[in-house]
């Protein structure tokens, strides 16, 4: 059985487990930790670093940080949501992401983040670097202008013996998500509507399907981000 | 050596045109132009996007009429999705696009007669610009002014329920929609407090027609005399003649009324429409093929519509279509001011529409979407509240558009709006040496009587950004007005 210990969290007394990381144990003590790459039931990958928090001082990614005793972390201060706010807008700066024209507005986690950083122009000068969009699977589009390279799809969409149907393809900032030729031919219409959903963008969208959840009914037209955890008390 | 370099025109500004005025050696007016001096580029932008995505993508051509784009794209989408051409959809996706259609047509020309157009009528299109607008209006007929906002409130909230936001909606998907009406929502409308219901909807656009007529009888001659010239009208109309604004096939007649096409396959109109281009405009120039270049230009929108179809199916307006017909004795309508008496009438059609779709109980249906065999090309056309609206697209094996041609309803108009300008230039400005202010509202009122879609400045607040240049015999500027 996993030993209990105690931490704050801007000051909040908190119980976890030791061990377990430290968005996890905020959730369940009604915090919330924004992340992007991170997805339930999966291992941790910072990639994105959304999630940091500082940690007796220390700036950390919560995500791949287990929790000790008497850890101090501070979360929504105004130092830290200011790194977060900038890696978001650095993320937005980054890509091509045209929301009004996007099937994923509505549902898409980074831009739910965007609204929930209140944020309104990003403080970096935007790229708009040339990418293609890649239709040639006759299930998947991958739209390389909207993703943010957390490596989600790679490390959550699996076949049944444990084999990523994504992997990396180049490298430096030509990086980028490839489907494994050798499992192409295994992406069905529900492996494709899965990925779609896995991505927390709309770089990965299943096809010649578009828009069948009306406005109203997408993930976070009700409910912002994050409040499935902060509303429970 | 120094060098100039000119940017323009500005890109993706709304709503500026530019008006030049020719004169002869005697100072007569020999020609004038109305330059649309906007660049959009949607043609090619959505070159390589999949072809589901268009009909949201596209729509952001306008904020005024986007229901307009994005059912005509979606219909051309259907096509591609293998749902047939605007008859192949399940009896609710059928439905609830009309519904969200005659709502926009509702709003949009709600708030051109209201917001735009009653200050010439109401105030007089020499009054003070200062007072000459929605502002205007409302301190002097505070009730009108209540009714144009509240109507416009009405056909809003409705494409809200329908296409999921009032302004660029989702509602309509590949080969249907993406939801239904509940009993909440319909009930909303039909039953809905005052004066937010169909049936005060109905009240108001009948009374909306009282004024204008009010204002014709006392005005008839300045009515039917300004701009006043013939024309070929082309619309869609339902198969059995009958007004539609949905769906159709095109019907073309000439100025005695006579058929040029009749129920034409849309989907074959590169075969029925040519486009010209000339050199002083970016928007293009739209005519039948089948009468040149020269002879086939043609009007669209509401005085059109009322011109080629053969009746209206809804039994108030089509008490009105009846008189409006008389007018000119069942011949087609070619004076341009009358586009606001053809506008009222399709007012108060939509209205009547509205109302009985609601009560219909196929909105409540849950079969929302139709599919089949994928296509490579497909065309959608619906009348926008402007006139026809054209989309076509083809796609490639993956899904991705490779070619998109539009034709908005202001590109059909272009060349009667030209012809529209000229007709005032030389009544107003001939052997004129200033053009005055009343000048130049009188070249607005003309290019407002076809809604144009470059007036979407106009939307904001009562004013085009409208330059009129006035040039000598070799070309030099004798005269300009910006504002």
């Amino acid at each position: 059985m996993s030993e209990f210990v105690s931490f704050k969290i801007d000051g909040k007394q908190c119980m976890g487990r030791a061990g377990e990381y430290i968005t996890e144990a905020a959730e369940r003590n009604s915090i919330y930790i924004p992340t992007l790459c991170n997805y339930k039931d999966t291992a941790p990958k910072a990639s994105c670093r959304v999630c940091t928090v500082k940690v007796n001082g220390r700036v950390m990614t919560s995500c791949t940080t287990p929790l000790q005793e008497g850890m101090e972390i501070e979360n929504e201060t105004a130092e830290i949501q200011d790194i977060r706010s900038g890696i978001i807008e650095l993320l937005f700066a980054e890509g091509n992401h045209l929301c009004p024209s996007c099937e994923k507005s509505g549902s898409c986690e980074l831009q739910a983040l965007g609204y929930r950083f209140r944020m309104m122009v990003p403080r970096f000068p935007y790229l708009f670097p040339v990418r293609e969009i890649d239709a040639s699977h006759p299930r998947l589009i991958k739209d390389h202008n909207r993703c943010i390279l957390c490596k989600r799809c790679v490390r959550v969409m699996k076949d049944e013996k444990g084999r990523s149907f994504f992997a990396f393809y180049k490298r430096g900032a030509k990086l980028e998500i490839t489907v494994a030729p050798e499992l192409a031919d295994k992406i069905t219409d529900e492996v494709a509507q899965k990925a779609m959903d896995v991505c927390p963008t709309g770089a990965l969208l299943r096809k010649r399907q578009g828009w069948d959840v009306p406005v109203g009914k997408r993930l976070f037209d009700m409910k912002p981000i994050g409040s499935e955890f902060e509303q429970v008390k | 050596m120094s060098r100039k370099i000119t940017i323009e025109p500005v890109t993706r500004v709304e709503g500026h045109g530019k008006v030049t005025i020719h004169l002869d050696k005697a100072g007569e007016v020999s020609q004038s132009r109305l330059h649309i001096v906007e660049f959009r580029g949607f043609e090619r932008f959505v070159q390589g996007r999949p072809y589901w995505e268009v009909p949201v993508l596209v729509q952001r051509l306008c904020g005024i009429c986007p229901v307009s784009h994005h059912l005509a794209a979606a219909k051309a989408v259907d096509v591609i999705a293998g749902a047939g051409t605007g008859d192949g959809l399940t009896v609710t996706g059928d439905k609830m696009r009309r519904l969200m259609h005659y709502a926009q047509f509702f709003q949009s020309h709600v708030l051109h007669f209201f917001h735009l157009v009653s200050p010439d009528l109401l105030l007089g299109v020499d009054a003070d610009p200062a007072i000459r607008n929605i502002i205007g209006v409302a301190l002097q007929h505070k009730d009108l002014a209540v009714q144009g906002v509240m109507m416009r409130k009405f056909g809003q909230e409705l494409i809200e329920v329908t296409a999921g936001k009032k302004i660029h909606g989702t509602g309509a998907i590949p080969g249907g929609v993406n939801k239904n009406l509940s009993i909440e929502e319909r009930d909303r409308f039909l039953k809905g407090a005052d004066p937010l219901n169909a049936d005060k909807m109905i009240e108001w656009s009948v009374a909306a027609l009282d004024l204008f007529k009010d204002y014709y009888g006392k005005n008839k001659e300045t009515v039917d005399g300004f701009s006043h010239f013939p024309s070929n009208h082309l619309s869609l109309v339902r198969k059995d003649g009958a007004l539609d604004f949905y769906h159709g096939g095109i019907r073309a007649v000439d100025s005695e009324g006579n058929k040029i096409i009749d129920y034409a396959d849309y989907q074959d109109y590169t075969n029925i429409i040519g486009e010209g281009v000339k050199s002083w405009s970016y928007m293009k120039f739209p005519y039948l093929l089948s009468l040149g270049e020269e002879e086939g230009w043609y009007r669209v929108g509401p005085l059109a519509r009322l011109n080629t179809c053969d009746f209206i199916p809804s039994p108030l307006a089509q008490k009105e279509f009846e008189i409006f017909r008389a007018h000119t004795n069942g011949k087609p309508n070619n004076m341009c001011m009358h586009y606001h008496w053809a506008r009222i009438i399709e007012i108060l059609h939509s209205a009547e529409v509205i109302k009985e779709l609601l009560e219909d109980p196929d909105l409540q249906g849950t079969d929302l979407v139709a599919t089949g065999e994928r296509k490579d090309e497909g065309v959608g056309l619906v009348e926008a509240p402007r006139g026809t609206l054209f989309h076509h697209y083809n796609v490639n094996e993956d899904d991705q558009i490779t070619m998109c041609n539009l034709i908005v309803s202001t590109t059909n108009n272009n060349v009667p709006m030209n012809k529209a300008v000229n007709f005032v230039a030389k009544a107003q400005m001939s052997g004129q040496a200033e053009i005055t202010e009343p000048m130049m509202n009188m070249v607005e009122v003309a290019i407002r009587a076809y809604d144009p879609c470059l007036s979407c400045a106009t939307h904001a607040l009562g004013e085009m950004p409208l330059e009129v240049t006035m040039l000598d015999a070799d070309g030099n500027e004798i005269t300009s007005r910006k504002r």
